[in-house]
């Protein structure tokens, strides 16, 4: 407990408290007035009004889309399903950048709608809605589906023979089970779209503005710092409340769950009406997460594979780059690779922590006090803070503060890896942390009892549980870090860009070719990213060797 | 603090020890930090668009013995805001990339030594907008003005527009789309261009009627430029439907430059009589950790070696008198005789309540 609690003591708190201190604190103190004078102002208003509706509306229709698809993966077993989870998970993984200007190339003016029906939906609030289902579907895929997978049903299957309809077992076998794993999806759906920044940016055009988007606008191009840190102070309180709310529902709805191997419960589709769901679930995912990715591949082979070859000049974008761009690939996976290191480190380590026995958690005296659970819990909120705390707020904060040995690593390369595995660890512990509570205390019982110690326990019980959810956070950890945008354009760093801010860079200039190399480079981006995703898909953890 | 610093010390060890390890095998080039001798290398924070050739960079270093390291700080207006942020403890010895628009908010703030650099005779004073303390030395200049899609206009076989006036007339109608300049510097540039013409009332009537003739707004340059203007190869691609759009004077020749296989003419041309001018300035950062390097650093900016490689790497203007334009910008490039400027002072004073006076006006 006590590295996760450092680091992000170092990497969180201290940034982000120095930085909202620049502009609360004068000679006098803090002046906390300034908390009422900058929420009364209606532009303000507006700005958490539309930034609430929108991230609920957003939930809603992600968990509407995407709870099918789900199930899907997780029950039905059919060719390329590996593939097809590596696919979902790739939205995940792009730079706003890129998906607003494929968004754009969909919805937008000359769009296929556009083509097709006359219908525009660039700068409504629809296209911001769709853009986050777009993102945030491989979310509630992965975090309901890895466990939905590992239900068994023979539980639902025993609740049928006792005389339960099929919707009255799924009802009270089912449901409860998934419950956390729902609510952790929706929750991390909200945080992402509530703090969403550059869909908005792109695709609401200017009328609509988040909280994390006004931030940005009082930071970094206004100088606001009062104003920027009240809101960040918002923000965070939100996100506390929300995630107060989550750890309740959660700890309601904990049940040991008895786990089996995701690889026996899957089925092929029988009858007509899976075989339908089947169908549909492959059509939403064909319509709104291919096609957007289709629309950029072709747009990068518009001048033949001429895009791709001009990505391997060092003079490529008109030296925009001092190394060819083809090199950004080599960067962002080194960085992605020490920020997933980092990320289930730090997450795992924690988990394990908050999944400790209470008594195991002696505040002193050795008994359980009230205080021990409530520090858990506080501990267990503070890992998630990361999400909703806005990357310019953070990448500011590391301005301010990293600038004096031991930790003057304002411009130093592993800065980034730091700033990703910021945002990788709560995706760590929320993926792993259920799965883990899940496992049956009297296994770790038995284990003491019969001597192990409490690493031998872990090793020997919790890691071969929970290796799969291990995986798939790693893959999180790593699709983030790879695709991160946010706090990684905040810091300043040595030529040596990662692929999204190089394909920032090519669309922000002028120019047939670097508009072709920013789709190729995208292109790219999403083909490591399927990749890397694959090769943890063939991954298995369990002991029959299959792969 | 010296728990947090105890704390910190630790927690670095675990991570730099973590990232050893992963960055074994990996032949990574990458600077460790604070490493390196500071008379070796000369740091220079600049914003996203800062670009050089390798070889003027060697060049550099051939000169002096330094190497240059450039960090890239944001877009511009971002840029200078973190070097008001770090005024004390900079990021680097130099900052390239204030302009005009932004200067007196970094001059106000105090993050920049005074220093006169060798060969500032051979600019002109226009543009030597710290005359008197050398604060900050001019470097380039570009204008920012309406492109036309040419093609559009000979279709139909309509004069392009030249100037504010002509955007404003009903011959032009739903055919302009401009960047929000809250978040966009040629945004920011073309409000502040009407603001020079109209005068300080004036340019608000402007607006309206340009608002009244279908002006459309969106927030960044590439939105505009790629994807809404008809005159550039993203905009073709992305069927953009509209033939004018705020870019820079030397938008034109970057359409030729990076077009396959490159044509005899430019498809986009200039409305020369809506251009403001910008003018960047680099300047040595208060408490550098390399000041002798920087200030040889400064000299280098204005030599005539990198003031002749930045067209073609950053579509600007050299301010040397001594600099030749590559033939690419004479050929297809725009000649701006008179283009309009505001004060640095008074955008300080004005540009926040300009913003927003535009924002209730146009947007809402």
């Amino acid at each position: 407990m006590a590295l996760p609690v450092a680091f992000f003591a170092v990497f969180f708190a201290y940034p982000v408290t120095a930085i909202v201190g620049r502009g609360l604190r004068t000679d006098d103190g803090w002046q906390l007035g300034r908390l009422g004078d900058v929420l009364g102002r209606p532009d303000v208003l507006d700005v958490l009004w539309f930034t609430t509706w929108q991230a609920l509306a957003s939930t809603a229709l992600t968990l509407l889309v995407a709870l099918p698809g789900a199930y899907v993966l997780a029950r039905f077993d059919f060719p390329g399903k590996g593939l097809l989870r590596a696919v979902v998970t790739v939205p995940f993984v792009l730079p706003t950048v890129v998906v607003g200007t494929a968004f754009l190339a969909v919805l937008g003016r000359g769009g296929l709608l556009d083509e097709l029906w006359g219908v525009r939906l660039d700068t409504t609030v629809w296209a911001i809605l769709l853009a986050h289902v777009f993102f945030n579907y491989a979310v509630v895929v992965r975090t309901v589906g890895g466990l939905w997978a590992q239900l068994d049903p023979r539980q639902e299957e025993a609740a049928r023979v006792l005389g339960a309809s099929r919707l009255g077992a799924w009802r009270r076998v089912t449901l409860p089970a998934l419950a956390p794993a729902v609510a952790a999806a929706a929750l991390m759906v909200f945080l992402f779209t509530y703090t969403s920044f550059g869909i908005v940016q792109i695709l609401g055009g200017p009328a609509y503005r988040t909280l994390e988007a006004e931030i940005y606008r009082q930071t970094a191009q206004l100088l606001d710092l009062p104003t920027a840190a009240v809101l960040t102070l918002v923000q965070f309180a939100a996100v506390g409340a929300i995630l107060a709310v989550h750890a309740r529902t959660v700890r309601r709805r904990e049940a040991e769950l008895a786990l089996v191997d995701a690889a026996g419960t899957a089925r092929r589709p029988r009858g007509a009406g899976q075989w339908a769901l089947l169908g549909t679930v492959l059509a939403t995912i064909v319509l709104l997460l291919l096609l957007p990715l289709g629309v950029l591949v072709e747009r990068s082979f518009d001048g033949g594979l001429g895009y791709y070859r001009a990505l391997q000049d060092a003079g490529a974008g008109g030296g925009t780059f001092l190394v060819p761009p083809v090199e950004a690939i080599g960067n962002s996976l080194e960085y992605a690779l020490a920020a997933t290191v980092l990320a289930l480190l730090i997450g795992g380590l924690a988990a394990a922590a908050l999944t400790l026995p209470p008594s195991r958690l002696r505040s002193g005296g050795g008994t359980r006090t009230p205080a021990a659970g409530r520090l858990v819990r506080g501990f267990d909120a503070l890992l998630m803070l990361p999400l909703g705390v806005s990357a310019v707020t953070v990448g500011f904060g590391f301005l301010i503060t990293l600038d004096e040995p031991p930790l003057d690593l304002r411009s130093s390369w592993i800065l980034v890896p730091l700033a990703q595995a910021l945002v990788g660890v709560p995706f760590v512990v929320r993926t792993v942390l259920p799965v883990l509570r899940a496992v049956d205390a009297r296994l770790r019982e038995a284990a003491a009892v019969l001597g192990a110690s409490p690493w031998r326990v872990w090793r020997e019980v919790d890691l071969p549980m929970v290796g799969r959810a291990l995986l798939v956070a790693a893959g999180f950890a790593f699709a983030v870090s790879l695709g991160e945008f946010g706090a990684t354009v905040f810091i300043a760093r040595p030529d040596d860009p990662t692929l999204p801010v190089a394909v920032a860079r090519l669309l922000g200039r002028p120019g047939e070719l670097n508009y072709g190399q920013a789709m190729a480079l995208s292109t790219i981006l999403m083909v490591v990213c399927a990749v890397a995703l694959l090769l943890l898909e063939r991954v298995r953890v369990d002991r029959s060797g299959e792969l | 603090m010296s728990t947090t610093r105890k704390i910190a010390v630790g927690t670095l060890a675990a991570a730099l020890g973590v990232s050893t390890l992963t960055a074994c095998g990996t032949d990574s080039g990458k600077d460790a930090g604070a490493g390196g001798t500071a008379s070796k290398t000369v740091t220079l924070v600049s914003h996203d668009s800062f670009n050089a050739s390798p070889a003027v960079l060697k060049e550099f270093t051939r000169q002096t013995g330094l190497t240059v390291k450039v960090l890239k700080s944001g877009d511009a207006g971002e840029a200078v805001n973190k070097a008001v942020l770090t005024k004390g403890a900079p990021q680097g010895d130099v900052f390239f990339g204030v302009d005009n628009t932004l200067l007196s908010r970094a001059l106000d703030n105090g993050i920049f030594e005074p220093y006169e650099a060798k060969g500032l005779d051979r600019i002109p004073e226009a543009v030597q907008l710290d005359k008197g303390e050398h604060r900050v030395t001019p470097v380039d200049t570009g204008e920012i003005c309406v492109n036309y899609d040419k093609k559009y206009f000979a279709d139909r076989k309509l004069v392009p527009p030249q100037t504010f006036d002509d955007l404003a007339k009903p011959a032009y109608k739903d055919l302009l789309v401009v960047e929000n300049p809250e978040r966009s510097s040629p945004g920011l540039g073309f409000l502040l261009g009407t603001a020079a013409r109209y005068g300080d009332e004036g340019w608000q009537d402007y607006w309206k009627k340009l608002k009244a003739n279908g002006v459309k707004v969106v927030d960044s340059w590439e939105l505009a430029y790629n994807q809404e203007f008809s005159g550039s190869a993203g905009g073709r691609k992305a069927k953009g439907d509209r033939p004018l759009v705020v870019s820079y004077a030397s938008s034109p020749p970057v359409e030729v430059l990076y077009a396959e296989p490159q044509p005899a003419e430019a498809p986009t041309g200039v409305s020369t009589g809506t251009c403001f001018q910008q003018t960047e300035f680099a300047g040595l950062l208060t408490g550098a950790k390399n000041p002798d390097g920087g200030k040889a650093l400064i000299d280098f900016l204005i030599g005539r070696k990198f003031q002749e490689d930045m067209p073609l790497q950053m579509f600007v203007n050299p301010v040397a008198e001594d600099a030749q334009l590559p033939e690419l910008f004479t050929k297809h490039g725009a000649e701006v005789d008179r283009p309009y400027t505001v004060a640095p002072a008074k955008i300080a004073e004005k540009r926040d309540q300009w913003i927003q006076t535009w924002s209730s006006l146009v947007l809402k």
